[in-house]
């Protein structure tokens, strides 16, 4: 991570140097931003809040592959699964045990935690392309057993209904409503990963990712940090699974499919692996371009004669797909990365290097 | 287990294992050459089928005439697909790779959702569905022979199928071009040092990928329908892939079979949980696998050296 500071500036004392937000006017930003957020329902749509309560929880599910994909370099077509299973917990614990929301959600993200742990296992033997077959396998045995197993709790293939969370008296029932929650909830998982990322742990990641032999010839535990990027990857999941089943109140074993792991690696890429910006840029841009393509189709249907009358279905994955092959050909290293350049060309004006 | 049905459902299990075995081999072909795992090869498969269908039933055509120009455009569709999308990602990272066979897979999907449309269509018939063959074996249960029954179409796949592994086997066994491609296999760079143009063998082995998938799309669909979800086949091909040894076509042949085989034995479970497990039987098997021995039963082990 090469450090572009702007000229003038100087490290103080240490803890200067560690701070992420340096300047008074990035405070006033950042609080300007998020308390924008937080007043979205005074001024915005209903259809763009839960466009944003949308955004917000892949944004939770693609910052823990970021931490597994991005910095350990384990890439898993899984991550819908444990979403899943965050899902299903959560919506269990409070139907059948009648717990507080506020308690299953973080059961929820364990839960998914310990599951997720289990299909890291073969991490131990391979690596590589075999270690995304394992989550691939994920992918298929964890909604088939919602569908097969326990038909009296879990209801087969139909899912079940999932309660509306509440504090006190004042249920989260709309998407406005549900808002200040999936607000909360990713301003802590940015916060707590950001930081993970630049901790001890968040350096042996990297160090896994850029070279596992010299790593482990360093010292590093493979097997127990890879495992450690499973479980903080599927928390995340599980977080994301039941922000989203409680939004959408319902839960079954096609919620999260195959091709919504796709789509959160694609945004991940998108955004830039590896890095705290690359998910909340990948997941914005991706769900925007979905959302584009819900508005679009009708247009583009109208323009050109021929359609087979699925034009809005078939644009949401056509979209998606061109969009990523033409990242990975042209901006391998995401948004973020661009971001980071547009920056630096601003601090260097007028010279170009 | 049901005993009786032990036969039926484990000839009938093998022989599914036959187009299963086309799409493994062709994910080979691409694996052997180039080192990429194709994720789209599903859509290769669909895509193949749907113009098939577009031919023959769409434009009138003789049904092997539209098979014949199908082949055609899947071969060139391999050809431009290697050239536009897998040929800009040389050297990159694994992760690169895998990302753009996945976001091909997704944008051929939404191809073919437009151009064709998602409705369920009747694939025209290539073997009589009447008239099954039935074979007496030798097993006795409650004093009668065990009678096996077999549609045809099963059986004309699995043999066209198997065909189809074996002609692609000799052809890198006894062409040159077919050794050009083992050579390449090898090692990219030493290939083109002793001048083999290794982007030609790319782009062969991709148009090969793409005929074998189109086979095995127009196979699957004239038994079983045709629609968008047909790609989901190629999901048991991957664990075939990985249980035959991702480099070796008659591990792909093997592995299929193995694959086709468990599915049809979990079905004749007693226990519903037990027989509902089919669909995900490969998954199992994959996970054994990995566990047990990731490189597969034929695939060349690779010794990592620092």
């Amino acid at each position: 991570m090469a450090v572009q500071r702007p000229a003038g500036e100087f490290d103080f004392s240490y803890a200067y140097d560690m701070a992420t937000i340096r300047r008074r006017w990035q405070w006033v930003l950042l609080l300007a931003f998020i308390a924008a957020l937080y007043t979205l329902p005074l001024y915005a749509s209903q259809g763009f809040i839960s466009f944003v309560n949308r955004v917000a929880i892949s944004v939770i599910a693609v910052q823990g592959l970021n931490l597994l994909t991005g910095y350990t370099g384990q890439i898993s077509i899984g991550q819908a699964a444990f979403m899943t299973v965050g899902g299903y917990i959560s919506a269990l614990l409070m139907r059948e045990l009648g717990w507080s929301f506020f308690l299953a959600l973080p059961a929820a993200a364990l839960g998914a935690g310990v599951i997720g742990l289990f299909f890291g296992l073969p991490s131990l033997r391979v690596k590589g392309f075999y270690l995304t077959m394992a989550t691939l396998a994920a992918q298929f045995i964890i909604p088939w057993f919602t569908r097969q197993a326990f038909p009296d709790l879990l209801n087969g293939a139909q899912g079940i209904t999932v309660p509306v969370p509440a504090i006190g008296d004042f249920a989260l029932d709309s998407p406005t409503r549900y808002l200040p929650l999936t607000l909360t909830v990713v301003l802590i998982t940015t916060i707590v990963s950001h930081n993970i990322a630049r901790s001890r742990l968040g350096r042996a990641f990297v160090a896994i990712r850029d070279n596992d032999l010299a790593a482990e010839l360093l010292g590093v535990h493979l097997f127990k940090y890879k495992l450690q990027a499973f479980f903080l990857s599927s928390v995340y999941a599980g977080l994301a699974g039941s922000l989203m089943a409680h939004n959408l109140r319902h839960i079954n074993s096609e919620t999260f499919t195959l091709v919504d792991s796709v789509f959160l690696l694609g945004m991940l890429v998108v955004g830039g692996l590896g890095t705290s910006l690359g998910p909340v840029l990948g997941a914005l841009v991706v769900e925007y371009l979905t959302e584009a393509a819900t508005v679009l189709g009708p247009v583009i249907t109208a323009v050109i004669p021929y359609s087979a009358g699925n034009a809005v279905q078939a644009f949401k994955p056509l979209f998606f797909g061109v969009a990523l092959m033409l990242f990975l050909i042209f901006e391998p290293r995401g948004l973020a990365h661009r971001w980071q350049l547009i920056k630096a060309a601003w601090r260097l004006r007028p010279f170009s290097h | 287990m049901n005993w009786q049905l032990l036969p039926q459902f484990a000839v009938t299990g093998i022989l599914s294992g036959g187009p299963i075995a086309l799409i493994a081999l062709g994910l080979v072909l691409i694996f052997k050459s180039s080192y990429i795992f194709n994720f789209a090869q599903g859509q290769f498969l669909l895509l193949g089928a749907l113009i098939t269908w577009w031919f023959s039933v769409e434009q009138g055509l003789p049904l092997y005439t539209a098979i014949a120009l199908a082949l055609v455009l899947s071969a060139l569709l391999g050809i431009v697909v290697e050239r536009l999308a897998l040929r800009p990602m040389t050297g990159q990272p694994l992760l690169s790779i895998i990302l753009m066979t996945l976001g091909l897979s997704q944008a051929l999907q939404g191809l073919a959702l437009l151009l064709f449309g998602g409705s369920q269509r009747n694939f025209p018939q290539m073997f009589s569905a009447a008239d099954p063959y039935k074979i007496t074996t030798p097993f006795i249960f409650n004093d009668k022979p065990i009678i096996v029954i077999l549609k045809q179409n099963l059986v004309w796949s699995f043999v066209i199928a198997i065909l189809g592994v074996i002609l692609i086997g000799a052809f890198f066994q006894y062409t040159r071009t077919g050794l050009a491609m083992r050579a390449t296999s090898e090692d990219h760079e030493l290939a083109q040092s002793t001048g083999l143009r290794i982007r030609r063998i790319f782009g062969i082995s991709w148009a090969m990928a793409g005929l074998v998938a189109t086979a095995g799309g127009v196979l699957l669909a004239t038994s079983s329908g045709l629609d968008l979800s047909l790609w989901l086949v190629v999901l048991s091909a991957f664990p075939a892939v990985l249980l035959g040894g991702l480099d070796s076509i008659p591990g792909a042949l093997v592995g299929s079979l193995i694959i086709g085989l468990a599915q049809g034995l979990t079905r004749v479970s007693t226990v519903p949980m037990v027989r509902n497990s089919a669909e995900i039987m490969p998954y199992l098997v994959l996970l054994l696998v990995l566990i047990v021995r990731p490189e597969g039963l034929f695939g060349q082990k690779r010794i990592e050296r620092v």
